[in-house]
């Protein structure tokens, strides 16, 4: 198998947003068969986690100029156009 | 007990339901179920203050696929003594900023107010919490009840039955 991606997810306080959403997130890969591991942090901290992750999904605006692909959304919360979402997050990964 | 089995139900502090609540702002309806975790020893003093302070910050409202919109309130877990979750519901919608776009103010009639501690521990809760939010039916029997016991019943329905 290779190597897991990396999605990191952001939110406010890293506790229940974010949550939700690489929980989510990991299910649908799964699904897919696509091989994650996933890493919650805060908004604040991902400038300084962004080297690893080779996806960001985030609920809150970022700072912009990461160097990774960034996705903001709240589908995962409110299910307002998850499946595409989902469809970017496939198409990013299996890159 | 094992906290990852905690679901909505278990969660939800009665004395922290309001519903059909009066509020003009968000700021009270926080203040509101703030001060009832409190006085249920769920949360420190500093609670109330601290989730208000992330909302300036860090807003939590969400537009939803229905008529109904909702915010889900939280802070840091230093603030938590055990987890629970306060339920608001308004006859009369209040603003709060949109999560993912904070310029944009979203009428909201159901708040969370969610009291976390470890990170991880309560995944099933918040995955209850998100699907509720993702189903508009559901929203709006959640804000049409009107006792306690109707919010456990329509909560129940997302709630898988107890094994």
């Amino acid at each position: 198998m290779s190597k897991p991606k990396v999605v990191l997810v952001a939110c406010g306080t890293a506790i229940a947003t974010s949550t939700v959403v690489a929980h989510a997130i990991e299910e649908e890969m799964k699904k897919r068969g696509i091989n994650i591991t996933t890493r919650q942090c805060k908004a604040t901290e991902v400038p300084s986690l962004a080297a690893d992750a080779d996806l960001i999904v985030t609920t809150t605006p970022l700072p912009s100029n990461l160097g990774k692909p960034v996705i903001q959304t709240l589908a995962f919360l409110t299910g307002i156009g998850k499946e595409e979402v989902l469809r970017q997050i496939e198409e990013i990964l299996k890159q | 007990m094992d906290s990852t089995l905690l679901n909505l139900l278990d969660l939800l502090a009665p004395e922290a339901v309001a519903l059909n609540f009066p509020a003009t702002s968000a700021e009270a309806v926080i203040r509101h179920l703030a001060a009832a975790l409190f006085k249920g020893g769920y949360v420190r003093e500093t609670f109330a203050e601290a989730a208000l302070e992330r909302e300036a910050r860090l807003p939590t409202g969400l537009r939803l696929s229905g008529e109904i919109h909702a915010a889900i309130p939280h802070t840091d877990i230093e603030h938590v003594i055990r987890p629970a979750v306060g339920l608001a519901t308004l006859p009369t919608p209040v603003v709060f900023q949109n999560m993912i776009d904070p310029t944009d103010a979203v009428p909201v009639r159901l708040v969370f107010l969610l009291a976390l501690e470890q990170p991880k521990s309560q995944v099933e809760m918040l995955q209850q919490v998100a699907t509720i939010l993702q189903n508009p039916q559901v929203v709006s029997e959640l804000v049409a009840a009107q006792t306690l016991e109707e919010v456990r019943r329509v909560l129940a329905q997302v709630v898988p039955t107890q094994s």
